[in-house]
């Protein structure tokens, strides 16, 4: 039987009476492990903001804008001039295979004033089923109908902003505020959102029925228009031909020519989120790959301490050998003195990795996310490290011949 | 205790055998204190360290306590010597860095003691050498007859059935020496040790009762004293 406790003593004060040449090994491990430690944080705190983000918007997403004015050869950018109608919508909805829903919006941003509040926001005009597009639910109230979007009822549901920032902490239900000196009633409060993946704040915002909109809010220029039309595809995979399939029902609705540019444009959000992610991944795998090198160096660096140490202390060999160490029992010592290094340095280096994570956070500003899995994955890898590195020096000094071993000065 | 019939041990260092020793036998009885002396070149230390389990003979028997060890593996062989023989060696080999005490404790080490119970043993060897004072004290810290009777400690400690000191007065001054002898003597005739001390001088000899000459790989001359 081995004994572990004596021999890891044995290990502890070999590396203790080397203070320096153990610190300078350590080092190795210690900016191996930190830099993957780091690296993984910052990529996945990339990746998970990301997610968030994508999470805020709703899945399978694709919008439509109507096309972009044209003053003067001067053409203003998507959505600014109104070519897409309420029946455009319906035909999506109803023609394209691909499609699960759509729901239009008019939106421009307005002063909402309640009592001696006022606040400017994004006013959107749109139908019931955007909240379910939108995966948005309301938190509190009701959402409106499509009665009310019929008979342009003048109701609304606040953002979570809004309702901060103007009814500073009274209950919202039921109160009205007033947009272009129209009073909307407050039927519902929507859901808190956070950010949009442009780091816009989604909450900052009031919905009310699309037929309200286009009559009391946005003028006559608008009605029946509408700016945007969301669109939830059937799943993922049907994001294309969603996109195809809008593509040419627009284009034959709006009657355009096959030289002709589109009088409205596409986006597929949740590709561009998806590409983004994966952007995020590769570059995290490629950095954690890269520092991992280090901890391989960081290896080597201990087998040839390790085998250093196995050369100086040949006449010790010798002794323990002599006085009834067996081949296992030097195997152990310096296979533990090796891992005592490796996992020694690994645990430094994950502290050390973990203030770097905080440093970078706070220096960039962006979100690290330190996940136990990380931290396993860098003390595992150390440890094996240690094992690796340390095996061919330990098994060279077991097999040293005793009386060799002796006479060695 | 050590039967040792017809051994013989050739070493092929690049090819060329080179015999060093040639058919030997002896026996060695329980409380035998025995001088084996020889020139370099005469088979005594490679005597020596089959007598140890250092080394295995070529041909031929060694039986130790019994028990035949000459077929041994090298781990057996390593069990054997932690449990029944002790070494002092002529540079003391102790562990540097290392106190008195945790240096005599070593065989217990590989041995299946329990912490406290290496301690105890080890404070009690370092009583019988006298040197229970110096037990916290590393080897450069000691002189060389004390660091010797560190090894004796060491050598005694596991109630070892036998103590091979190969050389064992070579660093020290003649006083020293004359001590270190003594101890054996001692050891031999108060604790009843089989002694086995390798030297080419024959004033470190005469402490034996008995003494075998060795030459060319042969036991040239075996006499007892009293």
């Amino acid at each position: 039987m081995v004994n572990l406790p004596a021999i890891v003593k044995i290990s502890l004060r070999a590396l203790l009476v080397n203070r320096m040449r153990s610190a300078l090994t350590m080092l190795g491990m210690i900016i191996g492990v930190a830099a993957v430690i780091t690296m993984m944080a910052v990529g996945t705190g990339a990746g998970d903001r990301i997610a968030a983000q994508m999470a805020s918007m709703g899945s399978n997403l694709l919008m439509v804008f109507s096309g972009a004015a044209t003053t003067g050869g001067s053409r203003m950018g998507a959505g600014t001039m109104p070519t897409l109608t309420m029946r455009d919508t319906e035909a999506i909805r109803k023609e394209c295979p691909a499609v699960e829903d759509a729901a239009p919006i008019v939106n421009g941003t307005l002063q909402v004033v309640y009592g001696n509040q006022n606040w400017s926001t994004i006013v959107i005009g749109t139908t019931p089923n955007m909240l379910e597009i939108r995966e948005w639910p309301v938190s509190e109230g009701r959402p409106f109908q499509w009665e009310d979007v019929r008979s342009a009822t003048k109701v609304c549901l606040l953002g979570q902003t809004l309702v901060d920032n103007l009814f500073l902490g009274a209950d919202p239900l039921g109160q009205t505020v007033r947009i272009k000196n129209v009073p909307f009633t407050v039927i519902g409060i929507l859901k808190k959102k956070g950010q949009n993946p442009t780091g816009q704040d989604q909450d900052d915002t009031i919905y009310v029925p699309i037929t309200t909109g286009q009559k009391r809010l946005f003028g006559a220029q608008l009605f029946d228009m509408v700016r945007i039309i969301f669109v939830k595809a059937k799943s993922f995979d049907d994001l294309d031909s969603a996109e195809t399939q809008i593509t040419e029902l627009l284009r034959q609705r709006h009657h355009i020519g096959p030289r002709q540019d589109d009088d409205f444009n596409v986006r597929n959000l949740t590709q561009i989120m998806q590409s983004a992610q994966s952007a995020v991944n590769t570059v995290t795998t490629l950095l954690s790959a890269i520092a991992s090198v280090s901890l391989l160096v960081g290896g080597i660096g201990i087998m040839n301490i390790m085998l250093v140490s196995v050369t100086e202390r040949t006449k010790e060999i010798g002794v323990r050998m002599a006085v009834g160490a067996k081949s296992v029992d030097i195997r152990f010592q310096f296979l533990i003195e090796a891992l005592l290094l490796s996992l020694i340095g690994g645990a430094l280096g994950i502290v050390l990795g973990i203030a770097g994570a905080q440093v970078f956070a706070s220096v960039v500003g962006a979100p690290v996310i330190i996940t136990l899995s990380s931290i396993l994955l860098a003390f595992g890898f150390s440890a094996a490290v240690g094992v690796f590195f340390g095996y061919y020096p330990a098994y060279k000094a077991s097999q040293l011949d005793p009386i060799e071993a002796l006479r060695y000065e | 205790m050590i039967a040792v019939e017809n051994i013989r041990r050739v070493y092929t260092p690049g090819g060329t055998p080179v015999v060093a020793l040639n058919d030997v036998s002896l026996n060695i009885g329980t409380g035998e204190f025995v001088a084996v002396m020889g020139p370099s070149g005469s088979g005594k230390s490679t005597f020596m360290h089959i007598i140890g389990c250092l080394d295995r003979p070529t041909s031929g028997a060694y039986r130790l306590d019994g028990e035949d060890v000459s077929g041994f593996s090298k781990d057996k062989l390593a069990e054997v010597r932690g449990k029944k023989i002790g070494f002092v060696f002529q540079g003391f080999n102790l562990i540097p860095r290392t106190t008195a005490v945790e240096n005599v404790e070593l065989p217990m080490l590989y041995n299946g003691f329990e912490a406290k119970e290496r301690r105890r043993r080890a404070l009690e060897a370092l009583i019988t050498v006298g040197l229970e004072e110096k037990a916290d004290r590393r080897p450069n810290e000691l002189s060389g007859g004390q660091q010797q009777r560190v090894a004796i400690a060491r050598a005694i400690v596991n109630d070892a059935l036998i103590m091979l000191a190969d050389e064992p007065t070579g660093n020290l001054d003649t006083k020293t020496s004359q001590e270190i002898m003594e101890l054996f003597v001692r050891l031999n005739r108060e604790a009843g040790k089989t002694i086995i001390v390798v030297t080419h001088e024959p004033d470190i000899a005469s402490y034996a009762k008995r003494t075998v000459r060795f030459r060319d790989g042969n036991i040239t001359k075996d006499e007892r004293k009293w």
